[in-house]
């Protein structure tokens, strides 16, 4: 070692290999880091970790210093040499320079326990995944009988993730006191939902995260055998999700005699094709099997008859990757954060026209304003926020009226809304809802799988019926029938795609009922 | 770029028997076949029936269900435009006015000179970040009518740069 290199230790600079962080350049900018490093001579260590979630600071560059992380952003390729010029990365003296990451408000005031790791550590190093106190829960359930995990699991208060609220232990009992001779732990990481983005980001940033919480199921139900359905859309998720298993597996959290215990649990990861339907459990379970994605009816419940008949856990990214610290630091802890009947914390997912789009990991009870505000910093595009969706595709669009309400699975479902997977989408004022209530029923007759009537022709009678709304032909009569056809689709469809596309439509026609007060003649001047 | 192979039962063969010791192989079958051949061919059908005991319809029932699934070649590249919700709410319909204007092709279709398959797809994960564009397997963010063709030019130089 010269004398040169032991003055300058080496320095550890962290870019995101997240999608999203992709998406705006962080290959470039971490590329263009490298460079300048050799060039100056600089002994600089390049970690590509995940994303910290703040998705308007991408690609967001952090240095590791004896203080902590300070953080750098939006840094742009063509930013890394002034970048070097004003001292990076020993100095920060840069108009991009944000101070140290954990002191930045909208990351200082969450609470973060599922995201605790996500864009701090190496993802796809088993070592930094210990070293945070990953497989912490999986040791500690390694250490109980099935039962005493799944009282943990119940304990917690933990519900479904994806959306319905089913609490996760509950299921997971069911599953534990079925006989037979093979069960499945299935998640469902096809996030399809517009709007949602932190199923994706955990698999991405965190990927052993979503390993332990499936293998801690698997013991916990006696299944030994799980797959992860990954939507095709997420060729980065998938890539990392494959790469961390083929990494556990080799260090023995995965496979046959998990740490000389006598529990087994195998994982795969399977690719949906394009389907939104798949997100739907049963629908996803037929796709597992290699058929076409039509939902099922229930019963039988997956939890008695699931993958090839057989008792299947299917929980979303978000319920598995929120177990390990269930087990971690017990029920208790998970519990103490929350409101009602709602525990825990949920990742939520601010999207569209936001200033400050990204993850807020926060504990229910957080308001829609705060959420919108505080953290999102209003619109992107400046102008004043007219209505948000919340939940997805088959959530509700709710005006400014109803942002004081806390996310709570039960006070949403009171205003007729759903907290669904946390995904809140932001529309400005030159937003037109009664086209966004025709898009609610292109996309369901685009995606609708076609086993129940009201929601395969339903849909498609819904986009004609809009659009003579649109165009201003007899109005309050096809309001009246599409009232009536939000009915039947809202009572005689099997599954929530044609059940609560009507709550996205009718939401739309409840709180802006001018966007639909169409004549000819506005029509015609558009 | 998509590999766009011609069919050869032969490796169709083969690449069915690589997968077929999987539970439910029809969905990874038909992604690799497609991954080779760029599309699933007509004649994979009654292939696949054959080697993996079930019926035609079963197996053309699949293919026509899941959106992802072509049954044509691609062109050169795949362009798919997100015209989901949080795209929507910044202007993607503007955008892919721009796409189908600029590259004269209409979603769905392959530019004449065989380049671009422009498709919509509804959402691509990036919603914070919209609206988005994937073009092959590489996804972009705050993509507006300038960036799109910068991302295309550049996606065209670095074909010709190989």
């Amino acid at each position: 070692m010269t004398a040169f290199e032991a003055s300058n230790p080496e320095i550890t600079v962290y870019v995101p290999r997240d999608a999203a962080a992709l998406s705006v350049g962080a290959d470039e900018v971490a590329d263009a880091i490298r460079a300048e490093a050799l060039k100056r001579g600089l002994p600089v260590r390049l970690v590509r970790n995940g994303s910290r979630g703040m998705l308007w600071l991408e690609p967001l560059v952090e240095v590791a210093t004896a203080s902590g992380r300070i953080a750098y952003g939006p840094v742009a390729p063509e930013d890394v040499s002034t970048l070097f010029e004003t001292g990076f990365p020993t100095s920060c003296d840069h108009p991009l320079c944000l101070g140290p990451t954990e002191e930045i408000p909208y990351l200082r005031n969450q609470e973060r326990l599922t995201f605790a790791r996500c864009g701090v550590i190496d993802p796809l190093s088993v070592a930094d995944y210990r070293s945070h106190s990953g497989f912490r829960g999986l040791e500690r359930a390694l250490s109980l009988t099935p039962a005493e995990i799944v009282a943990e699991v119940l304990e917690s208060g933990l519900r479904g993730r994806g959306g319905a609220g089913f609490p996760t232990g509950i299921k997971w009992r069911t599953v534990l006191d079925a006989r037979a001779d093979q069960k499945f732990i299935c998640c469902n990481a096809d996030e399809g939902d517009s709007g949602t983005f932190a199923d994706r980001m955990i698999m991405e940033g965190d990927p052993f995260l979503l390993v332990e919480g499936m293998t801690i199921a698997g013991i916990a139900v006696g299944a030994t055998e799980g797959y992860v359905y990954i939507r095709s859309e997420y060729p980065h998720a998938i890539a990392t999700m494959r790469e961390a298993i083929r990494l556990a597996r080799a260090e023995g959290w995965l496979g046959e005699r998990i740490h000389g215990t006598e529990h087994t649990f195998h994982l795969d990861v399977r690719v949906g094709a394009g389907a939104y339907i798949c997100g739907e459990e049963t629908s996803m379970l037929e796709s597992l099997e290699g058929k076409r994605g039509m939902v099922r009816a229930k019963p039988p419940l997956p939890a008695l008859e699931g993958l090839f008949g057989k008792p299947t856990v299917v929980n979303n990214v978000l319920s598995l990757t929120s177990v390990p610290v269930i087990l971690e630091k017990g029920a208790a802890h998970y519990r103490d954060f929350g409101v009602g009947r709602s525990r825990g914390t949920l990742a939520f997912q601010l999207a569209g026209n936001i200033r400050r789009g990204g993850i807020v990991e926060k504990a229910f009870g957080v308001t829609l304003h705060e959420l919108l505000y505080e953290f999102g910093g209003g619109t992107a595009s400046g102008r004043p926020i007219r209505a948000v969706q919340a939940g997805g595709p088959l959530g509700a669009y709710l005006p400014e009226s109803q942002f004081h309400l806390p996310k709570d699975y039960e006070a949403f479902a009171a205003v007729e809304a759903m907290v669904g997977h946390g995904g809140i989408v932001v529309f400005d004022d030159s937003v037109d809802m009664a086209r966004q209530a025709r898009f609610a029923m292109e996309f369901c007759a685009a995606e609708s799988c076609g086993k129940c009537t009201p929601c395969r022709i339903g849909a498609v009678r819904g986009v004609e019926v809009m659009d003579r709304i649109i165009a201003g032909d007899s109005v309050a009569k096809n309001i009246a029938l599409l009232q009536d056809l939000c009915e039947v689709m809202t009572d005689g469809s099997l599954c929530a795609m044609g059940g609560m596309t009507p709550i996205p439509v009718r939401s739309a026609l409840k709180h802006f009922p001018e966007d639909f007060a169409r004549t000819p003649d506005r029509a015609a001047a558009e | 770029m998509n590999a766009r192979a011609p069919w050869r039962e032969e490796r169709a063969c083969a690449i069915v028997a690589e997968h077929r010791h999987l539970r439910g192989s029809l969905l990874p079958i038909l992604h690799a076949l497609q991954e080779e051949f760029g599309c699933i061919d007509q004649a994979a059908v009654p292939l696949l029936a054959r080697e993996l005991n079930l019926s035609r319809a079963d197996v053309h029932g699949v293919v026509s269900f899941y959106h992802e699934f072509r049954r044509t070649r691609p062109g050169r590249h795949t362009v798919k435009v997100c015209r989901a919700e949080a795209c929507q709410s910044m202007g993607c319909d503007d955008l892919v006015s721009h796409i189908e204007r600029s590259l004269s092709v209409s979603l769905g279709g392959t530019t004449a000179d065989d380049a671009f398959t422009v498709e919509s797809v509804f959402c691509l994960g990036n919603c914070a970040l919209s609206p988005a564009v994937m073009v092959d397997e590489r996804l972009y963010g705050r993509v507006d009518a300038r960036r799109i063709d910068a991302i295309l030019g550049a996606t065209l130089a670095a074909e010709t740069a190989r």
